[in-house]
C-alpha cells in the first residue's frame, strides 16, 4: 500500500477532514519551496533532515504519536512554552506544540472566535476546529495557560470541543507569593498529568527529563551561538525551521540531530563559510512567536539583502536560552528548579517585564547587530504595549529599530518589503 | 568627464523619470503608470533621450525606485533603492536644511527624518491601506464630481470646518456622501477632508518630532489645500520642493550617479 494511502486511513481514524486536510496539505510544499529551496543557496547539509520532518509533517510523526499512544503514552498539546515539557517527558508522555502559523485554518473559527483576535489563536483554534490538525486530533489533552487575555478566554472556547486543562501563570511574576503560587500549579499540574497518563512522578524520572530538555536546549543554544559569526553559517529561516519543529519532534531525536547541525555550522564557522556574504546586514527579529509554516518576516528580510542572525522571542531565544542546576532529592524541590527557570523568561505577558529590554540590548550586542525588527502580531496587545516603548528606550540605546505589525496574510507584504528594504538601506 | 543618470519613480499612480547630467536637472517627466510598469518606464526614458538626442550609452547608469521598482530590475540591471531613501536624496538637493520629510504619494504616506547629505536617521511609513493617500483623495475628488487638480483652490473657499472622522477610503466615502446629501458646500468637505489626512499624518510625524524645515512631497504636496491644513495641523512652515513629485525619480538619479566608480 503507498504510503499516502496508509496517511490518509490513518487520518481518517483521527477524525480529520480529509478534503481540507489535502488542500492544506497541497498549499505547504508550494510555499515550503518557494521560502526555503528557491530563494536559498549554500544551506548547511544538516538541514536536510529539517526539510525532510516539514516536507513529511503530518505523516511520520504521526505515526510515531499513534504508536506512542498505542504503547499506553499520553499526548499533550501544549500553546505555551511556559507549559514545562520536563513534567510530561518525566511522566512518558510526549509534548506537542500545537500553535498555529496560517490562516489558512480561519474559515473554521467564524462565529466561533472575535474578528479582533491575535492571528495565533485564530490559526490553532481553527485547526482543531477545522479538523485539520492531526497532533490536535490525537493528544488526550491541551494544557493551556493564562498568558494574554486572548488565549485565556480561548480555552473556555477550545474546551467545549476537547480536553482542555488550564495552568495558571502569574503575571506579576517578581514576587514571592508569585513564585509560591506557580510552584502550587505546577504541583497542580503534576497531579492532573499523573491522572490522564495513570503514571507516578518520581524525583529521579523527573530529573532524567529535565536532563534530557537541558540537553536539548543546550543544542539548540550551541546552533544559535554559531550565529555571532560574520557571515553566519545559517540563514534565520532555516534557524527558526529548527526551532520551530524542536516544538513537536521527538527530544532524543532532536539532541541528535540538532547537535549534528550544530557541529556542521561550528565547523563552517572555523571555515569562514557563511551563508550569506560576509558583512551582510545582521538583524535581531523581536517579538511574537512563530508557529509553522509563519516565515514570512524572516523571508522578507532575507530576500531583501539582509540575515536575520537571532531571535528573541518564544520560537528562539526565550526558548531554550535559561537553564537549571539538577539538584533536587524530591520532586518538589526539582519543580522550584522548574519554576525558577520558567519565571526568569521575559514574555511579555508580565508587569512589569523591563528585563525583556536588557535581554535585547544584551543579544543585540552579543550577536552584533545592525538593527532590531520589533515584530507583532495585530491584536497581541502585551507585545504592541511593549515594542512602543521598546522602540524609543532600544533608539535611546543606540540601536536602530524598525517596527512591523502584520498577521498571516500576504497582502502587505509589498509594503513591508518597501520598510524592511529602506531599513536595510538606513543601516548601510 | 560628463556623468548623465537617469532615476526612475515608478508610483503606483504615476511614473517619473529625471534625467540628471553632471548634478543638474536635465529634463523631467511625470506620467500616468500603466499595467505594464517595466513598458511604460522603458517608453518613457527611451523618448526623453531621443528628445535630449541622446542614446543610451550616453547614460552612466540608470536607476529604478518607487511601488514598481522591482519590475526594471532586469531591463537596467541593478539593485533598486527605496523611495524612503530616494526621497531623501532629492528632497536634500532641493532644500539642504530639510530635517523632516513628508511624503505623500499614490498608495502610501512616509515621513523620513533626514541626517547630513540626506541621509534617512528614521521613518515612518503607513500599514497595508490607502487611508489617506494620493488614491484617497482621487476617490473623494470622483465622489464630489471635481477634478484633482482643483482640489486646493476650492479649499481655499471653504467658510466652516466640516469634520470627516475617518480616512479610510470606504467609510470616508460614505461620510462625503451623507454630507453631500445634507447639502454641506463641496469647498467645506474638502477642507475637511484635508484636515482628517493631516490629522492623521501629524500622529506619524509626533512619533520623530516636527524638526524643521519640514518639507512636503509625492504628488499630494501639489495640494495647497492640503499644504495649508499640514501647516496648520503642524503648527509649522511647510516648504515645498520645485517640483514636489519628482523627488523619488531624482533621488535615484543622484544615488546611480553616486554609486558608480571613481573615475567614471
Amino acid at each position: 500500500m503507498a504510503a499516502d494511502d496508509t496517511n490518509h486511513q490513518m487520518w481518517e481514524k483521527l477524525g480529520i477532514d480529509l478534503a481540507k486536510h489535502d488542500q492544506l496539505l497541497g498549499v505547504l510544499p508550494t510555499i515550503y519551496k518557494q521560502v526555503y529551496v528557491d530563494s536559498q543557496q549554500n544551506r548547511p547539509k544538516g538541514m536536510g533532515f529539517f526539510e525532510f520532518v516539514i516536507g513529511d509533517v503530518h505523516g511520520i510523526r504521526i505515526k510515531e504519536l499513534v504508536q506512542a499512544k498505542a504503547d499506553g503514552k499520553m499526548i499533550v498539546g501544549t500553546f505555551c512554552l511556559y507549559v514545562p515539557d520536563e513534567i510530561i517527558v518525566a511522566l512518558d508522555g510526549v509534548s506537542i506544540g500545537l500553535c498555529g502559523g496560517t490562516n489558512f485554518s480561519n474559515y473554521a473559527i467564524e462565529g466561533v472566535l472575535p474578528t479582533n483576535t491575535c492571528a495565533l489563536i485564530k490559526s490553532a483554534l481553527g485547526f482543531g476546529f477545522g479538523k485539520i490538525c492531526p497532533y490536535y486530533a490525537i493528544a488526550d489533552i491541551l494544557v493551556g495557560e493564562t498568558t494574554c487575555d486572548g488565549k485565556k478566554k480561548a480555552w473556555e472556547v477550545l474546551a467545549k470541543n476537547k480536553a482542555v486543562y488550564v495552568m495558571e501563570t502569574p503575571q506579576l511574576k517578581g514576587r514571592t507569593q508569585a513564585r509560591t503560587h506557580f510552584i502550587d500549579e505546577l504541583k497542580a499540574l503534576v497531579k492532573q498529568l499523573e491522572d490522564v497518563s495513570g503514571k507516578r512522578l518520581t524525583a529521579e524520572k523527573l530529573r532524567d527529563a529535565m536532563e534530557k530538555i537541558s540537553k536539548k536546549r543546550a543544542q539548540l543554544r550551541r546552533v544559535y551561538e554559531t550565529r555571532k559569526a560574520n557571515p553566519p553559517p545559517i540563514s534565520g529561516k532555516d534557524s527558526l525551521l529548527v526551532s520551530q519543529i524542536a516544538f513537536y519532534d521527538d527530544p532524543d531525536r532532536q539532541i541528535e540531530m540538532v547537535g549534528k547541525l550544530a557541529d556542521e555550522c561550528e565547523e563552517r564557522v572555523g571555515k569562514g563559510e557563511g551563508v550569506v556574504p560576509k558583512d551582510t546586514k545582521r538583524i535581531l527579529l523581536s517579538g511574537t512567536p512563530q508557529a509553522v509554516p509563519n516565515w514570512k518576516l524572516h523571508d522578507i528580510v532575507e530576500t531583501s539583502g539582509g540575515v536575520i542572525v537571532c531571535e528573541e522571542t518564544c520560537t528562539g531565544t526565550r526558548y531554550f536560552e535559561s537553564t537549571y542546576e539538577l539538584k533536587g532529592d524530591t520532586v518538589d524541590e526539582l519543580l522550584e528548579r522548574i519554576a525558577d527557570r520558567y519565571l526568569g523568561i521575559n514574555c511579555a505577558c508580565f508587569s512589569p517585564n523591563t528585563a525583556r529590554t536588557d535581554d535585547i540590548v544584551r543579544l543585540a550586542r552579543e550577536y552584533n547587530v545592525d538593527g532590531v525588527l520589533l515584530y507583532t502580531l495585530s491584536f497581541c496587545d502585551p507585545y504592541q504595549y511593549e515594542a512602543v516603548s521598546l522602540e524609543n528606550d532600544l533608539k535611546k540605546a543606540g540601536i536602530k529599530v524598525l517596527s512591523i505589525n502584520t498577521d498571516y496574510a500576504s497582502e502587505d507584504a509589498g509594503q513591508i518589503k518597501t520598510r524592511v528594504e529602506a531599513f536595510l538601506e538606513t543601516l548601510q | 568627464m560628463t556623468v548623465v543618470t537617469v532615476g526612475i519613480d515608478i508610483g503606483s499612480l504615476a511614473t517619473k523619470v529625471v534625467l540628471l547630467k553632471d548634478g543638474t536637472i536635465l529634463d523631467y517627466v511625470i506620467e500616468r503608470s500603466r499595467h505594464s510598469f517595466k513598458e511604460r518606464a522603458k517608453e518613457l526614458v527611451d523618448e526623453m533621450l531621443q528628445k535630449q538626442g541622446l542614446v543610451m550609452k550616453d547614460v552612466s547608469s540608470i536607476l529604478g525606485t518607487g511601488y514598481g521598482r522591482h519590475s526594471i530590475k532586469d531591463i537596467y540591471g541593478q539593485a533598486p533603492v527605496t523611495e524612503i531613501t530616494a526621497h531623501a536624496k532629492g528632497v536634500n538637493y532641493f532644500i539642504p536644511n530639510a530635517k523632516t520629510v513628508i511624503d505623500m504619494g499614490g498608495q502610501d504616506t512616509k515621513v523620513i527624518l533626514l541626517g547630513k547629505g540626506g541621509k534617512v536617521l528614521d521613518f515612518q511609513m503607513n500599514d497595508k491601506c490607502a487611508a489617506g493617500t494620493g488614491r484617497f483623495l482621487e476617490v473623494m475628488a470622483k465622489t464630489l464630481d471635481v477634478e484633482l487638480d482643483y482640489l486646493g483652490d476650492l479649499d481655499a473657499k471653504s467658510t466652516k470646518e466640516v469634520t470627516i472622522s475617518s480616512t479610510c477610503t470606504v467609510f470616508a466615502e460614505s461620510e462625503v456622501i451623507s454630507l453631500i446629501a445634507s447639502g454641506e458646500s463641496k469647498p467645506n468637505i474638502i477642507h475637511g477632508l484635508h484636515r482628517a489626512i493631516a490629522s492623521r499624518v501629524n500622529g506619524m510625524v509626533r512619533r520623530m518630532g516636527v524638526i524643521p524645515d519640514v518639507v512636503f512631497c509625492g504628488g499630494v504636496a501639489k495640494n495647497q489645500g492640503m499644504v495649508r491644513a499640514l501647516e496648520k495641523e503642524l503648527s509649522s512652515k511647510i516648504h515645498l520642493p520645485k517640483d514636489p513629485q519628482i523627488t523619488g525619480a531624482l533621488g535615484s538619479a543622484i544615488i546611480a550617479a553616486e554609486r558608480l566608480p571613481p573615475g567614471n
